[in-house]
C-alpha cells in the first residue's frame, strides 16, 4: 500500500519516555531526531539507542523515519553507520542540497548492499531549510530515486533570511508554493513546515488549511497533540469526496462499455482526474469518513 | 585510557550507567531498580551481556540506576557507556 504523510511526528531521538509513547496517537510518520533535540554531548548515545529501538519497538504500522545530522559533519556519516537497519523506512535530510542527497543516496546504496536490505528500500525525505535548498528545490526534488517526499522547514529559513516568523506565513509562501509545484511535478510529498505554537490548535488548523491549498499533501507535528488538527484540517472536504465517487464510478463504466473517453458533467475525465479522485476517496478512507459513512 | 564512563540518565523509562575499570574480580552490577524483584536477574544478565559482547573487558564494575527501562534501552545504554570507556567517542567522561 502506497504511504500516506498527513502527519510526520518529530520525537528526540534520546528520549526513552517518548520514543516508547510516539506511536499511540496516529501520526502517519514518526521522526526520530538525531540533530536538533539532542545535544553535542549525546549524539552517540542517541544513534545506538535509536538503532534499539527501530530494532525492538512496534511502531503499530507508522512509517519510521529517522533525521540525521547534516552529512557536511562526522555525526551524520556515525548515524547513518548505525541507525540504517531492517525496520528504517526513511530518513530525513536537514540542511539538504543536491549534493549532499546524492551522498546519502550512495550510502544507502552500500549500506543496503551490505547488510542485506532490499535496494532502494529506504527513502529520502530531504529537509529544506537555507535558502540556497529553496533555490535548487527543483533539482533537489529529483536528485534522487529514493525521494519520497520534501519537508520545508520554516524556522531555520526565516532565520537565514532574517524575517519574522508569523503565524500568517506570508514570509514563507513562496517557498511553500514551490514546494508544492516541485513535489507535485516529480510526483512525491511536499510537507510542510511545522507550526511552533503547541497551544494554539485553531492556528495549527488554519496554518495546515493554508498549506494545503497551497498543495502541500503533509505537515510536520513537533507535539502529539497537533496530529489530530492537522489530520482533520488534510482530510478531504465533502464536496471533494461526492465529486470523486463520481468520478470514479463513471471511469468503472466507461471501462464496462469499453469507451476510451469519459465525461462527467460535459467535463472530460484524464488520468489525473481519475488519480486525484482515487487519492481523496483514500484520504477519506484513511481519515475515517467513508467507513463511519459520515458522507457515505 | 579513560578510567571510567556513562551514559544515560536517571529518568522514568531509562537507566543511568556508570562503568569502571578494575584490576581484578570479574564484572560486578551493583543495580537500583523499581523492579527489582520482578526484572533484577534479567536486567542484569542484558547489562552482563551486552558489557561482554561490547567490551572485552574482563574487570569492571557498573553501577546502574534503573528508571523502570525496557531490555533494549538497557543495552543501549551500557553500550554507550562501554564504548565510551573504551574511547571511541569524547563524550560522557566520568
Amino acid at each position: 500500500m502506497e504511504m500516506l504523510r498527513r502527519s510526520m511526528l518529530f520525537v528526540p531521538g534520546n528520549n526513552p519516555n517518548m520514543i516508547q509513547n510516539a506511536m499511540v496517537y496516529g501520526a502517519d510518520s514518526i521522526i526520530l531526531d538525531l540533530e536538533d533535540s539532542v545535544s553535542a554531548g549525546e549524539k552517540d548515545s542517541a544513534r545506538i539507542f535509536v538503532r534499539n529501538a527501530i530494532e525492538k519497538l512496534n511502531f503499530l504500522g507508522a512509517e519510521v523515519v529517522v533525521r540525521i545530522n547534516t552529512l557536511a559533519g562526522a555525526e551524520g556519516r556515525m548515524d547513518l553507520g548505525e541507525i540504517v537497519i531492517a525496520g528504517l523506512d526513511a530518513i530525513v535530510l536537514p540542511k539538504a542540497s543536491v549534493k549532499e542527497v546524492k551522498l546519502l543516496s550512495n550510502s544507502l546504496a552500500e549500506a543496503e548492499m551490505e547488510k542485506g536490505l532490499a535496494a532502494g528500500s529506504i527513502k529520502i525525505l530531504p529537509l529544506v531549510e537555507t535558502a540556497q535548498g529553496i533555490i535548487d528545490l527543483v533539482e533537489i526534488v529529483r536528485s534522487s530515486q529514493r525521494i519520497a517526499g520534501v519537508m520545508l522547514g520554516g524556522e531555520d529559513l526565516t532565520a537565514e533570511l532574517g524575517v519574522r516568523r508569523t503565524t500568517q506565513g506570508e514570509e514563507i509562501l513562496y517557498a511553500r508554493s514551490l514546494l508544492a509545484l516541485s513535489c507535485r511535478a516529480a510526483g512525491v510529498d511536499a510537507i510542510d513546515t511545522p507550526f511552533t505554537d503547541i497551544r494554539d490548535y485553531d492556528g495549527l488548523l488554519k496554518d495546515t488549511r493554508k498549506a494545503k491549498g497551497l498543495g502541500l499533501t503533509g505537515k510536520a507535528a513537533i507535539h502529539p497533540n497537533q496530529i489530530e488538527s492537522i489530520h482533520n484540517a488534510l482530510a478531504p472536504e465533502e464536496e471533494e469526496i461526492s465529486y470523486s465517487k463520481r468520478v470514479l464510478a463513471a471511469m468503472e463504466e466507461a471501462e464496462k462499455e469499453g469507451l476510451g473517453v469519459v465525461a462527467l458533467d460535459n467535463k472530460m475525465i484524464d488520468a489525473p482526474v481519475v488519480a486525484r479522485a482515487q487519492k481523496v476517496i483514500k484520504m477519506a478512507e484513511l481519515s475515517g469518513l467513508l467507513l463511519q459513512g459520515v458522507w457515505g | 585510557m579513560k578510567f571510567s564512563a556513562q551514559a544515560g540518565f536517571k529518568e522514568a523509562n531509562d537507566i543511568h550507567i556508570l562503568i569502571q575499570r578494575r584490576e581484578s574480580g570479574g564484572i560486578i552490577i551493583d543495580l537500583e531498580s523499581p523492579v527489582m524483584r520482578q526484572f533484577g536477574r534479567d536486567i542484569q544478565r542484558s547489562i552482563r551481556e551486552t558489557a561482554e559482547r561490547i567490551c572485552g573487558l574482563e574487570n569492571i564494575y557498573i553501577k546502574a540506576i534503573d528508571g523502570g527501562a525496557l531490555d533494549y534501552t538497557i543495552r543501549a545504554r551500557v553500550e554507550t557507556a562501554v564504548k565510551r570507556l573504551n574511547g571511541g567517542e569524547s563524550n560522557g567522561d566520568a
